[in-house]
Order: structure tokens, then C-alpha cells, then sequence
């Protein structure tokens, strides 16, 4: 579960876990992160937490909240983030919990229902979020929660793909024998629609040519590919709807 | 009623790079117009048994009572499309039988499945959905989502709690509002829309939308409009290729002709005798 770490001149005062569905900072008493601080306002901000996500709103703060240096009205709160009041810095600690997440905690899918939410939530997250955040987050939405799959997953990172190499096909042959074309995009095709195409896909393993449509096959260095894809290396030579032209990779 | 050669229909299903085994579930018949597809959830192969419920439930009932019924009519009594009435029921027989079974048998319990279901017929479609399975539609060059989420983040981006590009970062991805199986009642949401030749439509379960883009989903349904099945492989493959974290299944329609239903006088006599 996400917490708060309040600190002044780099010396750590006190962790706060976010358990409920609304922290409020302010200077006076009520708050439930007090900061006893002239440059903080009496109600001066609000964390919402809902489920796994926290946002930040400042509640029309004299002095204003800062996020990373930013003055914000409204944030979504993101791992590491540095909230500003004053000298105080609260920092944003959400960490996934996929890192201690076993594979086998990818199989599995929970359903988290109004009633049962805190059983449900406390199963799905070794550090499970209080049934009060929880039973809040999910009552405000009215409807069954559906945990499916796992909410300890990641931000899905997209991969970028290892092969991050420009390459470019060279025409060796036809009206635009010599010309260059990058290939710039993840997947590019060749030839002449209801002809012959095929088509290039640049994967993190490197670069494939597969037959997309038309009678005749691609031809690679004199040999005519089959239906699977095709991995493609430096100097190959491809024929295809009369034309050669050679892959490679730029420097 | 057949609408033989008028849609062309190519599927893949893979389990993905992490998990072991496919929970997704889909299912097809292009002489019907039909493509459902199901991602279920739940302990152990719970979901597994949902999500292959739902599909085979869905279309076998769905085939025979096509026989009979007429899509495109509205019913006498309730004033309702057939269309919706036939999803309406057989969705709602689905999530009854799949909640009896995850009642009974304690191995089962908690099972659910997303759904999605397209039903093709009088050069229109009717999709009906539940949860986070998606319906997307190619349309010359614009590539757009056609169903929305039953979403805790679809919720929070409706009512301006985040934007789509916060949505990205957000870490309650994969909650659904809605599911099938879950509860004694659920409600699909059903609506028509009006096809063309030439779309092409994708099916596919939160195991490709969370791993591919929409942009590279749209490119890669242009570039490789031709070769319906390299397609689905390829956007399978990409799926894989960014991670795969979840199974990733996919189903592409695409609308060869028109298929306007045989509305002339002979086909309406037809009708009446049926």
C-alpha cells in the first residue's frame, strides 16, 4: 500500500500509510497529517486514495502545493513523487508489489465483492489495502468489484524493442533502382496489392519478412520463403514482384 | 438464414508469455454472423471453465435459434429487436448457468468471465458486452474502440477523475464493474451499428489492448488487411513480444459485402409460413 513520508531538512519526521480513502494536511489539529507549520494552510490539501491509486488536491492553499516542482491543483500521484508545503516534503512511496509477487499470483484472478472486500483484498495483496479504503473505494462505485487478474501487476511496460538499429531496404533493381526506404515503423509492406505483398516487422528478436498475399512467395538471397515468417540479416537480398532489393543495417 | 461469404473471419488465442494456461475462450460461425469472445477469471482453471462456457452456451444456442428466428424483426409482444431479445436471453442463461456451477462446486467458486459477442446480420451489427473484453472497428483509415470498458478506470476517466494518459500509469488496471457469472443478474450492454463492406472488426480480450497500442493495433489491421489470418497472429505475437503478461486471443471479421436481409415479397411470404 502507498505511504507518505514526511521529512524537513532531509531529516525523515514520520511515515504515514494512506489507508483511507481521504487523508487530509493542514495545519490545524483536525488533519490527519497535521503539519504545525505558518506557511502550511489550515486545511491545506487532500489525498484520495482509491484501490491502488492516490491523487493529490490542494484544497485553494495560501502558499499552494508543489509536486516535483511543479505547482498543482489536482495530480495523480506517482511513485517517488515529492509533494512540497513549505520546508515540509512529503514523498510518495507506491511501490508495485510485483517484485515479491510469485508467478503464481499472476494465475490468479479474485473477485472482490462490496461485502466481502476486505477477505478478498487482503488475499490479493500481501500488504492489503484496509477493508475502509477498500470497502470505500468500492461502495462509491456502486457495482460489484471484479478484481480480475491481479492488481499487483505493473504499469504493463511496454517493451521497447531491443532492435532500436535504423535498417533500410536499398532497391537494386526496377524504375527506382538505388533509392533508399527506412524502415522506420513496426511493420511495413512491400509489393503490389493483389499482386504480391509482404510485409517487414521489426521484433525485439530483430527483423522478419513474412508472405502476407499473392500466388508467388518472397524470394530471400535465391530462395523463396514459406509461410512462416522469414528473419532477415545484414546484405539479404529479397525478390519480390520482380524487384530486388537489399536489407541491411544502417550505421 | 445464412449469410454465407459475405464476412470472412480469422481468430488466434494464445496464453501469453507468463501465465500457463488460457483462460480466454473464443468462438466463431461466419454462416451466422457470429464471433463471441470470453476472458474468464478465477482460482486454479476456474476460469478456464467460465469463459468456455459462456462461448460454447452463447453460440451453440445461438446457431439453432438463428434457424428460427429472424434477427432484423422486432418481437410482437415486447416491442424489442429479436436481435437483442436472442442476446439478451442467452446472455443472461450464460451467467446463470456459470453462477449455479461456481455455487455448487467449491472449485468453481467466484468464477466469471468478460464477454463480448457480435451478431452480424441486415448489413448491421449488434454487439453485446460485458467487462473489459473490447470491440474495435476498422473503417477505411480510421481505427476506433467501439465498446467501452465496465471499467473502474473507464468509470474514473468518465467522470474526470483521470485522463486517458494518466490512465495508462494508474494501478488499479484489470478491475471490471461487470462480469459474467459474478452475480444472479447481470446486464449486458447491447447496441446496433450499422456496417459497411470493406470494415473490419477485432474482438479481443484486455491481453492485447494492455499490451499493444491502439495505434499499432490500427496499423497493423491496415498494413495487414489482406491476409486476415497473419493478422490475428501478428497481434498476438506483438502482445507476446511486449511482455504478454495476460493470454491474448483475438477475432477479426471482416465484411466481404453487403448483407441486407431478403426483405422482398417472397422472402417476407417466407416468413409468414415459417
Amino acid at each position: 500500500m502507498a505511504k507518505l513520508i514526511l521529512s524537513m531538512d532531509a531529516l525523515i519526521l514520520k511515515e504515514i500509510t494512506l489507508s483511507k480513502e481521504r487523508t487530509t494536511i493542514g495545519r490545524k489539529p483536525h488533519n490527519d497529517i497535521q503539519i504545525d507549520n505558518l506557511a502550511v494552510s489550515g486545511e491545506h490539501a487532500v489525498i484520495v486514495t482509491i484501490l491502488q491509486d492516490s491523487f493529490l488536491e490542494d484544497l485553494g492553499s495560501t502558499n499552494g502545493t508543489v509536486v516535483n516542482g511543479q505547482p498543482v491543483k489536482k495530480h495523480f500521484l506517482q511513485n517517488n513523487d515529492i509533494i512540497e508545503l513549505g520546508k515540509y516534503k512529503l514523498k510518495y512511496v507506491n511501490e508495485a508489489p510485483a517484485a515479491q509477487a510469485k508467478a503464481a499470483d499472476f494465475e490468479k484472478t479474485m473477485v472482490l465483492r462490496p461485502g466481502a472486500v476486505k477477505a478478498a483484498a487482503s488475499a490479493a495483496a500481501p500488504a492489503a489495502a484496509p477493508a475502509a479504503a477498500t470497502a470505500g473505494g468500492a461502495k462509491s462505485f456502486g457495482d460489484t468489484v471484479v478484481n480480475h487478474g491481479t492488481t499487483t501487476t505493473p504499469p504493463a511496460a511496454t517493451a521497447k524493442p531491443a532492435t532500436q538499429r535504423n535498417v533500410a531496404l536499398q532497391l537494386l533493381s526496377g524504375p527506382n533502382a538505388g533509392k533508399e526506404l527506412d524502415l522506420t515503423k513496426p511493420l511495413t509492406t512491400l509489393g503490389k496489392p493483389g499482386v504480391q505483398v509482404a510485409v517487414i516487422t521489426r521484433r525485439p528478436q530483430g527483423f522478419f519478412i513474412t508472405h502476407v498475399e499473392g500466388a508467388s512467395f518472397p524470394v530471400v538471397n535465391g530462395k523463396p520463403i514459406d509461410a512462416q515468417a522469414h528473419a532477415l540479416n545484414d546484405h539479404d537480398v529479397i525478390e519480390l514482384a520482380g524487384v530486388k532489393m537489399e536489407f541491411f543495417f544502417k550505421t | 438464414m445464412t449469410l454465407s461469404g459475405a464476412l470472412e473471419i480469422a481468430s488466434c488465442t494464445d496464453p501469453g508469455m507468463v501465465r500457463s494456461h488460457n483462460e480466454d475462450s473464443i468462438a466463431s460461425d461466419g454462416d451466422k454472423g457470429l464471433a463471441v469472445l470470453a476472458d474468464g477469471m478465477g482460482g486454479y482453471n476456474a476460469g478456464e471453465v467460465a469463459s468456455g462456457m459462456a462461448t460454447t452456451m452463447i453460440i451453440t444456442e445461438l446457431q439453432q435459434l438463428l434457424e428460427k428466428k429472424v434477427p432484423y424483426e422486432t418481437d410482437a409482444h415486447s416491442g424489442q429487436a429479436i436481435a437483442h431479445q436472442l442476446l439478451r436471453e442467452q446472455i443472461a442463461k450464460a451467467n446463470t448457468s456459470i453462477y449455479q456451477a461456481s455455487q455448487s462446486q467449491p472449485q468453481y467458486a467466484g468464477m466469471g468471465t468478460t464477454l463480448v459477442v457480435a451478431l452480424f446480420y441486415d448489413n448491421k451489427m449488434t454487439v453485446a458486452h460485458i467487462g473489459d473484453s473490447r470491440l474495435y472497428r476498422l473503417r477505411g483509415d480510421q481505427f476506433r474502440q467501439v465498446t467501452r470498458d465496465h471499467s473502474l478506470l473507464q468509470e474514473q476517466i468518465d467522470s474526470g477523475v483521470i485522463t486517458l494518459q494518466q490512465a495508462k500509469q494508474s494501478q488499479n488496471k484489470n478491475l471490471v464493474t461487470r462480469a459474467l457469472g459474478i452475480d444472479p443478474i447481470v446486464e449486458a450492454e447491447i447496441h446496433d451499428y450499422d456496417t459497411q463492406p470493406g470494415d473490419i472488426y477485432l474482438l479481443c480480450s484486455d491481453g492485447l489492448c494492455d499490451m499493444v497500442s491502439d495505434d499499432d493495433i490500427g496499423l497493423a489491421l491496415q498494413t495487414l488487411s489482406s491476409n486476415l489470418k497473419l493478422c490475428a497472429q501478428h497481434l498476438v505475437q506483438t502482445a507476446n513480444d511486449n511482455g504478454g503478461r495476460d493470454n491474448v486471443s483475438v477475432i477479426l471479421v471482416r465484411v466481404l459485402r453487403g448483407y441486407p436481409a431478403p426483405r422482398g415479397m417472397i422472402g417476407r411470404m417466407m416468413g409468414w409460413f415459417r
